[in-house]
C-alpha cells in the first residue's frame, strides 16, 4: 500500500519533539549562534526526548527498533528548531547509529547500553575531510593492516563535539574500501585542533582531527574482523542531511510567511504581491515534493532494498538545492530586514549552504 | 504507517498497461502525431475491450469501495489505480492515451457534480458495445483561466422543461469524437445568469444526439496531435431539464454550487495531469539515459557533485524531479482516495508535474546536442508533448495561486 500517514507512536514523538524545537530551541537559536554555544541544559533536555532511544532495541539498552522513517520525520522537526542543537542533540548517533547499522555483536553489547541508557554524552564521528572533492566513498584517510591491528593516518575536519567526545568512529579507506574504526578519544596520534569557524550553525562546536600513525586492534573494526558496508551508512546520513535540510526549509517558509502576511506595501500586504505570492507557493512545492522523496528514501533504507542507497543519495541532493533556494528566498521575501541578524532568515540561508558540501555531521 | 509499496492489483494493472504502451502506443506514435486528426482506432477499440472485459467501462474509480469476503471493505485505491495507469498510458503515448475512450473529463465532471441517479443514467453509455467518449467544455475565446467570465447561456424553456444553450465553446480535448464517434457526451458549462458571474455557472449534460450542437473547427497543435482539441458552437441546443447536473435546486438558487462542482472537479484530475507529464517525463529521461549508456556515459551515483560531470549532475538533478514530481502525484491521489481535502496537494503536484516534464524535455533535447533537434528521436515529440501540461486543467500560474492562497490562508479576494 501507499500511504503517508505515520504511525500513533511516530506522531507523538514528532509531536514532542516539535514542542521541544519551538518552545526551547527556537527561543535559543539566536543567541547561540551568535555566541557559538548551545546551553548544555538545552541539549540534555533534547536528548531525553528519546529518538536514539526509540530506535534501540532493548538488548542494548533502548525501548524500539531502529526506523529511518521515524529517524527522518524527528530530525526535520528538530532542525527545524535550531540546526546547530539538533546536530549537538544527535551527535551521539555518529557513533551509536552505525554501530547499531554494522556494527558486530560484541560491539552493540559493549558501546549502546552506556550511550543509551545515559544522559547526553559527547560521542561523534570523523567522516568529512578538508579537500573540495571530498568523497566519502574514496577517502584520503586510510588505515593498514599491522599485524594484528590497523594504522591509521589522515586529516579529517568537521568532527562535531571532538574535543570533548569520549569516543568516535573513524572512517578511512582500507584497500580503497571506505570502513569505521572505533576509536576513543585521547588515543595516541589522535590530535585535536582548534575549533573551527563556519560560515554558519555556529553553536555547533567542531574541530578538525589529525591521525597520526594511530594504531587499533582489529576488533575496534566496525561490524569486526570482517568489517561492513559502507553504503547504509552513507544512506542513512544523506537520509539526515535530507531532513535537516527539510526542517531548515520549512521553518524559512514559514517564517517569510508570516513576514508577507504581516508587511505593508504600496496599501496592500507583501503576500498579496503574486511575485511574492507565486515564491512561496514554489517553496512550498518543492518542501512537499522533496518530503515525499525522503520518506521514500527512508522506508527503501528500513526494507533494506536494492534502490535504498540511490534513491538516498536523490532525495539528498534534492533536499540540498531545496535548502539553498527556499532559504534564499525566504531572505529575498524579507528584503533589507532578512539581511539583518534580528531577523533568522539570514542564519537559515547560510545554514541553507552546508547540506551540499557537509554531509556527514549527522545520521537517524 | 508510511509506505511505498504499490498494492498488488495496481502493480499488475500496471504490467499490463506496459505491455499496451510498448505494442499499441509506441510503435504508432509518430504515425499520429504527423497525421493529426487520424484517430487511432485500434488502439481504442482494444482498451475498450479491455475495459469491457473488466467491467470497468471507463478508467474512472468507482464509487463504492470493494468488500473482503468477511465483508470488511477494503482501502479505497481507484485514484492512485487511475493514476498508475495514465502514467504508464502517457510514458506509451500522452496524444494517444488522451484518445482513451470511457468517460475522461466529461465522466469526472458527471461523477463530481451528478446525483447518483445521474451517474447511473449518463455514465454506462461507456460501458456499452461500441466505444463511446466523453469531453469536457468550459474555455471560449474570452475565458481560460478565468471561468467565471463565460459567456454560454443557458435558458429555461418552461413550456417544454427542456435548457436552450447558446454560445462557443473552445480547446475541448476530445469534443470531436465525443460528439461525432459513437454515443457520447460533453459536459457544457454555461450560465443561466450572466449578471451574477460564477454563481451562474451549472454544468450541463449534452449528449451526441442533442441537437443544436456540432464541431466547428479542429485546432493543430504543436504536441498531443492524435488527441482532437475541438471549438464547437451550440445553436438553440436543447437538452431535458435533467440534465443539468446535481441536485433539483441548482438549477434555481442563486448558488456558487456549480462553480464549486468545477473545481472540485479539478482537485479530482489535476493530479492526474501531474501523472501525465510524468510518464511523458520519464520516457525522455529512459531514453536519454539509454542513449548516453550506449555511447559509454555512466552516471555514478553518490559521487559529491564537485566531481560529477554536467551530464552526470543534469541527469542526477532530472531524476530528483521526476520521482519527487511522482510521489506528490501518489500523495494527492492517496489523500483523494481516502477522501482527504486535497485541493493544495492537488495543486502542488500539477505544478511540479507540468513544471518537471517540461524542464526534462528541454534539457534532454538539448544533452542529446544536434540529434536532440532530429525527427530521427522521439525526444523532439515527447517535448512538443510536454508543454500542455503546464498548461491545461489550470496553467501552473493559476495552480501558484490556489496553492499560494492554501499556505497564506487567502481568498480570492485577497490574493488575486
Amino acid at each position: 500500500m501507499y500511504s503517508f500517514e505515520p504511525t500513533e507512536e511516530q506522531k507523538m514523538l514528532v509531536d514532542t519533539v516539535a514542542r521541544y524545537a519551538t518552545s526551547n530551541l527556537r527561543l535559543a537559536s539566536h543567541d547561540a549562534d551568535e555566541e557559538c554555544q548551545l546551553p548544555i541544559g538545552l541539549i540534555k533536555k533534547g536528548w531525553e526526548l528519546g529518538v536514539l532511544q526509540a530506535s534501540t532495541p532493548e538488548s542494548y539498552g533502548g525501548f524500539g527498533e531502529h526506523s529511518a522513517v521515524t529517524g527522518v520525520l524527528a530530525a526535520e522537526e528538530m532542525a527545524y528548531g535550531d540546526l546547530a542543537a539538533a546536530l549537538s542533540v544527535m551527535s551521539p548517533g555518529l557513533f551509536a547509529v552505525p554501530i547499531l547499522l554494522a556494527g558486530s555483536e560484541e560491539q552493540k553489547k559493549e558501546y549502546l547500553p552506556p550511550i543509551v541508557e545515559g544522559d547526553w554524552t559527547p560521542y561523534t564521528a570523523a567522516l568529512i575531510e578538508p579537500f573540495y572533492d571530498n568523497d566519502l566513498n574514496d577517502l584520503k584517510t586510510t588505515a593498514m593492516l599491522d599485524n594484528d591491528g590497523y594504522v591509521i593516518s589522515g586529516n579529517k575536519s568537521y568532527v562535531p563535539h571532538a574535543r570533548e567526545a569520549k569516543a568516535m568512529i573513524v572512517y578511512a579507506s582500507l584497500n580503497g574500501m571506505t570502513q569505521g574504526f572505533i576509536v576513543s578519544n585521547g588515543h595516541k596520534g589522535v590530535q585535536v585542533g582548534e575549533r573551527q569557524k563556519m560560515l554558519g550553525i555556529n553553536a555547533l562546536p567542531v574541530y578538525p582531527v589529525k591521525f597520526d600513525n594511530v594504531r587499533v586492534p582489529s576488533t575496534n573494526r566496525l561490524g569486526g574482523t570482517d568489517g561492513h558496508d559502507f553504503s547504509p551508512i552513507l544512506a542513512s546520513s544523506w537520509l539526515a542531511s535530507a531532513a535537516m535540510a527539510l526542517g531548515v526549509s520549512k521553518a524559512a517558509l514559514e517564517y517569510a510567511i508570516n513576514y508577507a502576511k504581516d508587511r505593508d506595501v504600496f496599501g496592500m500586504k507583501v503576500a498579496q504581491k503574486q511575485s511574492i505570492a507565486f515564491m512561496l507557493a514554489e517553496m512550498a512545492t518543492d518542501i512537499e515534493a522533496i518530503r515525499c522523496l525522503t520518506w521514500e528514501a527512508a522506508w527503501l533504507v528500513d526494507k533494506g532494498k536494492e534502490e535504498a542507497y540511490k534513491e538516498a543519495y536523490l532525495a539528498y541532493t534534492g533536499a540540498a538545492d531545496m535548502a539553498m533556494m527556499v532559504t534564499d528566498r525566504a531572505v529575498q521575501i524579507l528584503g533589507g530586514h532578512g539581511y539583518i541578524r534580528e531577523h533568522p532568515v539570514e542564519k537559515w540561508m547560510r545554514e541553507g549552504r552546508s547540506f551540499a558540501m557537509l554531509n556527514g555531521l549527522a545520521i537517524v | 504507517m508510511i509506505e511505498f509499496e504499490a498494492p498488488k492489483p495496481i502493480a499488475q494493472q500496471s504490467y499490463v498497461l506496459k505491455t499496451v504502451a510498448e505494442n499499441m502506443m509506441r510503435p504508432v506514435s509518430r504515425y499520429f502525431d504527423e497525421h493529426e486528426h487520424e484517430i487511432p482506432w485500434d488502439y481504442i477499440n482494444f482498451m475498450h475491450m479491455a475495459m469491457k472485459a473488466t467491467g470497468a467501462g471507463s478508467l474512472a474509480p468507482k464509487e463504492t469501495p470493494k468488500k473482503d469476503a468477511d465483508g470488511k471493505e477494503r482501502p479505497r485505491i481507484g485514484y492512485q489505480m487511475l493514476a498508475c495507469m495514465l502514467e504508464m498510458l502517457s510514458w506509451g503515448d500522452v496524444g494517444i492515451y488522451l484518445c482513451t475512450p470511457g468517460g475522461g473529463l466529461g465522466a469526472a465532471a458527471v461523477q463530481a457534480n451528478g446525483t447518483p441517479e445521474q451517474q447511473a443514467k449518463f455514465l454506462t453509455r461507456f460501458g456499452e458495445e461500441k466505444p463511446a467518449f466523453g469531453a469536457m467544455a468550459m474555455t471560449e475565446s474570452q475565458a481560460g483561466s478565468d471561468t467565471s467570465a463565460i459567456r454560454t447561456t443557458a435558458v429555461l424553456d418552461k413550456e417544454k422543461n427542456q435548457w436552450v444553450l447558446n454560445g462557443e465553446k473552445i480547446f475541448v480535448t476530445g469534443g470531436q469524437k465525443s460528439l461525432e464517434e459513437g454515443n457520447g457526451l460533453v459536459v457544457v458549462w454555461a450560465t443561466i445568469d450572466p449578471t451574477a458571474g460564477r454563481a451562474g455557472m451549472r454544468p450541463f449534460v449534452i449528449e451526441a444526439t442533442s441537437p443544436g450542437i456540432k464541431v466547428s473547427k479542429l485546432e493543430h497543435k504543436m504536441g498531443i496531435r492524435a488527441s482532437d482539441t475541438a471549438s464547437l458552437v451550440l445553436q438553440d441546443c436543447r437538452v431535458p431539464y435533467e440534465n443539468i447536473l446535481g441536485s433539483p435546486e441548482v438549477a434555481q438558487e442563486k448558488t456558487t454550487t456549480g462553480f464549486k462542482g468545477a473545481m472540485a472537479t479539478f482537485d479530482a484530475t489535476r493530479p492526474l495531469i501531474g501523472a501525465t507529464a510524468v510518464g511523458v517525463a520519464r520516457a525522455t529521461l529512459e531514453l536519454l539515459k539509454e542513449i548516453l549508456a550506449e555511447q559509454g556515459v555512466t552516471i555514478r551515483y553518490g559521487l559529491p557533485r564537485q566531481k560529477l560531470t554536467s551530464i552526470e549532475r543534469d541527469i542526477i538533478d532530472m531524476e530528483v524531479m521526476l520521482r519527487s514530481a511522482w510521489l506528490l502525484v501518489i500523495k494527492a491521489v492517496w489523500m483523494a482516495d481516502n477522501r482527504k481535502s486535497n485541493s493544495l496537494e492537488a495543486s502542488m503536484s500539477k505544478v511540479r508535474g507540468g513544471d518537471v516534464v517540461t524542464k526534462i524535455t528541454q534539457r534532454s533535447v538539448e544533452i542529446m546536442g544536434p540529434l536532440g533537434y532530429s525527427r530521427d528521436l522521439m525526444l523532439e515529440k515527447w517535448f512538443r508533448d510536454a508543454k500542455i501540461s503546464d498548461i491545461y486543467e489550470g496553467t501552473g500560474q493559476i495552480n501558484r495561486l490556489i496553492v499560494a492562497r492554501h499556505i497564506l490562508g487567502y481568498s480570492g479576494r485577497n490574493l488575486r
